[in-house]
């Protein structure tokens, strides 16, 4: 298990260091100088120089890359170009946001995607499996903005349950900001939970067809039992890893949500960034993201190793 | 006294009969053999009398076991009874197991899922069966995972499962198919020792005949899911009154007539096998420790003359399939050389197409050895790309089909249209096709059922005979080397041990791990055979 995890913690940091490379050289070919961006179009080429000396644009490539990594080691990403703040400040902020979001919306998924997935499976070819598929179809289907609205004009508008956009803080209390959220998170849930219902109950019905399944069986289980004691486990790998791809896309994929209902969110941060050329935010914030996604792969190998005892052995 | 008694048992799935008018007798304590061909219907009488059938199959008649009709009971009833009355055990015993649970919880999950134990003295039960069945504390501790034992560890583990309860019946369903010849002698006596120490009834339902000769009281005989014959084993097998019956026994025992061949006849061989070395890099134990080597083969030397049929014996694990592999020039050498013809065999694209072409194999799994999307005729001339196509293709593929006894038309049909040993006849048209000097036959007839196999032989020594290449036969069943081969090597941890002309190694075996090998294969009494041929 201790190589396991060794092997595992020297991939996560060669690809850390892989992808800041690649990120840090595709930002360096895409046009758009900052300095002359920020200083708008009647400026003097002297103004912009010194503007951009005073940025440190004007260093060669290698000493920016390693100062821009060293920084990052030590928590300072650089400061915005547009807005002159650290980054790490405003990503922080935005992360406040973005990171309860996208944990509550990946929580309320599975919370609706196992007792589907497995009331589908359980009922195979019988009415709760057909209203499960059909269902999920349906939550595939449809597109999240659409429904976003809907629960706008339903639980904001209509009822006025929970707010219609906007997110008070953390300072309010914890409940205002989660009630803020919950709108946002169920329409972000909705598909992920389709679709990971549909690869549980797939993974299920495969494992059910298992010789040890039979096996099980045949020592007297029931088929209720057999899947809760039996398959669910064997069935957890593809879970996982949906779950874990889910989770990455959450934490900045949520960018039309957010617009939705006027969330500071990630999404929104990256998207400005790009508009008016905040290249250091960009860069910043693309390697907050790739950290994020190594760092889940991470844990669902971890998982992975937790639930199958074949993997803790081998490599 | 009778433990199980079935009545006219009938069952179809769909609309599709499987079973019709089973009926049979088992009295407690017995062994019962359950004999006949793949989809002859005998998992199915087991499948059926445990009530685990698919959901869309119907069953009708009685099977009364004790004072109930197992085929009355609902599902409730049979979860009950199932694992605490009757255990079963299952042919793969690489998959029968959960990969994920210790074999300790197994063991245990029988007893604590019948609330027969706390967790506690569930364990201690586990601890004691896995003991009974060759399990001991000090090597198998009950943390073990399934991947971490043999094939033949992990059937012990599931009779163990099995026998728990105490159960009254013990159904295995070729419970030693998928084992080598010495550990099916093993996993056979404990089944053995556990009807006559433990007093449970066997149904043991094989294809092998020789099995059930050493193994069952009684024994009935299934065809196309109808009981043919039944009766005391040793009468059944000295005078079958079934034609099928007739049939079955003399394809177990089946050699083709084939005039024998000597090695000395033949003046340069035509392949040579010189000190062949197969290593696997292993990972290491530690992270700064060098990488351990396992010498899968280890200075293995032979050689095949042109027209020669050569044995290969072993178990699993004993390095055949590894020295296979590097012959066909698919696996290096770490040391040693294999020549084919005087021309070094290697891998890769060094090794000439003209060269591969020399020689082609046939290998075991004749479901999974060919692309189910590419019509036979495409299939069956896969070979050309090393020879480039010729302009008569159209003609040699028919003629390929032909001479292993399909029809040229087959040729537009697909693979999924053939039954297993009509698959095997197209691997071995697809190796004839170019006529190579060498056909590899890598456990080709051990997937097949015995009168099948027996066909099949007979047509390996048929083509032998009219073509004149010549075979390396490689197999862990002995009886199939013996019927076809004119010498044997017999391999044992990457080494050969033992080589010979077949008759004098399987008459008078010098090495002690060929009369191990010998001893374990399971026969059918030849006092018993004769009696059968006079009939």
């Amino acid at each position: 298990m201790a190589r396991y995890l060794f092997r595992r913690m020297l991939s996560l940091a060669l690809s850390l260091l892989a992808a800041s490379l690649v990120i840090f050289l595709v930002i360096e070919v895409v046009p758009g100088d900052p300095a002359s961006y920020m200083l708008g179009l009647n400026a003097s080429p002297e103004t912009v120089d010194a503007l951009r000396d005073q940025l440190g644009l004007n260093a060669a490539a290698p000493a920016r890359y390693l100062s821009w990594i060293w920084g990052m080691a030590q928590g300072d990403f650089g400061l915005s170009y547009t807005y002159k703040v650290p980054v790490s400040g405003l990503v922080a902020q935005r992360l406040e946001v973005s990171l309860p979001l996208a944990l509550y919306a990946l929580g309320l998924s599975a919370l609706v995607a196992f007792p589907a997935g497995l009331l589908a499976a359980a009922r195979r070819g019988r009415l709760a499996d057909t209203a499960v598929m059909g269902a999920t179809q349906l939550g595939i289907s449809l597109p999240n903005f659409w429904f976003a609205m809907l629960l706008v004009l339903v639980f904001a508008l209509h009822w006025r349950i929970f707010p219609a956009g906007g997110f008070p803080g953390w300072d309010g209390g914890i409940g205002a900001g989660l009630a803020a959220l919950t709108l946002p998170a169920i329409a972000l849930a909705l598909p992920q939970a389709a679709i990971l219902a549909r690869v549980l109950r797939s993974a299920l019905i495969e494992t059910e067809g298992q010789d040890y399944i039979r096996t099980a069986r045949a020592k007297g289980l029931t088929r209720t039992q057999t899947m809760i004691r039996h398959a669910l486990r064997n069935a957890m790998i593809p879970v996982l890893t949906i779950l874990g791809m889910q989770f990455s896309f959450l934490l900045a994929g949520a960018i039309i949500i957010e617009n939705v209902f006027y969330l500071p969110g990630l999404g929104r941060l990256i998207f400005q960034a790009i508009t008016q050329r905040d290249l250091i935010v960009v860069e910043s914030v693309v390697m907050i993201l790739v950290f994020a996604v190594i760092l889940v792969t991470f844990l669902v190998d971890l998982a992975y190793a937790l639930i199958d005892p074949r993997l803790r052995r081998r490599a | 006294m009778t433990l199980l008694s079935v009545r006219d048992l009938s069952l179809s799935v769909g609309p599709a009969p499987i079973l019709s008018e089973v009926s049979f007798d088992m009295a407690e304590g017995e062994v019962f053999g359950l004999v006949g061909e793949s989809g002859s219907g005998k998992s199915m009488t087991a499948l059926a009398l445990m009530g685990l059938l698919p959901g869309n199959a119907r069953v009708t008649g009685a099977a009364r076991f004790g004072a109930i009709d197992l085929l009355a009971q609902g599902e409730g009833a049979m979860t009950r009874l199932r694992g605490r009355d009757i255990g079963m055990i299952f042919q793969e015993p690489m998959t029968a197991l959960n990969p994920m649970k210790t074999i300790g919880d197994q063991v245990a999950e029988t007893l604590l899922i019948h609330r027969a134990a706390s967790r506690g003295a569930a364990r201690e039960a586990a601890r004691e069966k896995l003991d009974r069945v060759g399990l001991p504390g000090d090597r198998f501790p009950l943390s073990l995972y399934p991947h971490e034992l043999s094939g033949g560890q992990r059937q012990r583990v599931a009779i163990a499962m099995a026998i728990a309860l105490r159960p009254k019946l013990l159904i295995a369903d070729e419970p030693t198919t998928a084992l080598d010849v010495t550990t099916q002698a093993q996993i056979l006596d404990l089944l053995g020792g556990l009807v006559r120490h433990e007093g449970l009834a066997l149904m043991l339902i094989t294809h092998d005949l020789a099995v059930v000769a050493g193994m069952a009281e009684r024994l009935a005989v299934m065809q196309r899911g109808r009981i043919v014959e039944a009766g005391g084993t040793e009468a059944l097998f000295r005078a079958p009154s079934q034609d099928y019956t007739r049939r079955l026994l003399a394809a177990s025992g089946h050699r083709p007539a084939r005039a024998a061949r000597t090695a000395g006849q033949h003046s340069a061989p035509l392949l040579h096998v010189e000190d062949a070395v197969r290593e696997y890099i292993l990972p290491r134990p530690s992270a700064l420790a060098p990488h351990p080597r396992l010498r899968a083969v280890d200075g293995v030397s032979f050689s095949i003359g042109a027209g020669e049929s050569l044995g290969l014996v072993g178990e699993s694990g004993c390095g055949k399939s590894t020295l296979t592999r590097a012959i066909l020039g698919l696996d290096p050498l770490q040391g040693g050389s294999i020549r084919l013809g005087g021309s070094t065999v290697a891998v890769g694209r060094i090794m000439p197409a003209a060269l591969r072409a020399r020689m082609q194999a046939v290998f075991q799994d004749p479901y999974g050895s060919f692309n189910p999307r590419h019509s036979v005729g495409r299939l069956v001339s896969e070979p050309f790309h090393l020879t480039g196509r010729p302009p008569d293709a159209d003609d040699r593929i028919a003629a390929a089909l032909e001479e292993v006894g399909l029809a040229a038309a087959d040729r537009h049909r697909y693979i999924h249209e053939f039954s297993g040993g009509q698959r095997q006849r197209i691997a071995i048209a697809r190796a004839l096709i170019i006529r190579p000097d060498l056909i590899v036959l890598d456990e080709a007839v051990s997937a097949l059922d015995v009168r099948v196999r027996a066909q099949v032989l007979d047509l390996l020594a048929r083509l032998q005979e009219s073509h004149g290449m010549a075979y390396l036969f490689i197999s862990h069943d002995l009886s199939v080397v013996r019927a076809l081969t004119d010498r044997v090597l017999v391999m044992q941890s990457g080494r050969i041990v033992e080589a010979g002309p077949t008759e004098r190694v399987f008459a008078s075996p010098d090495h002690p791990y060929t009369r191990r090998l010998i001893a374990a294969t399971p026969t059918i009494p030849a006092a018993w055979k004769e009696a059968a041929h006079a009939d």
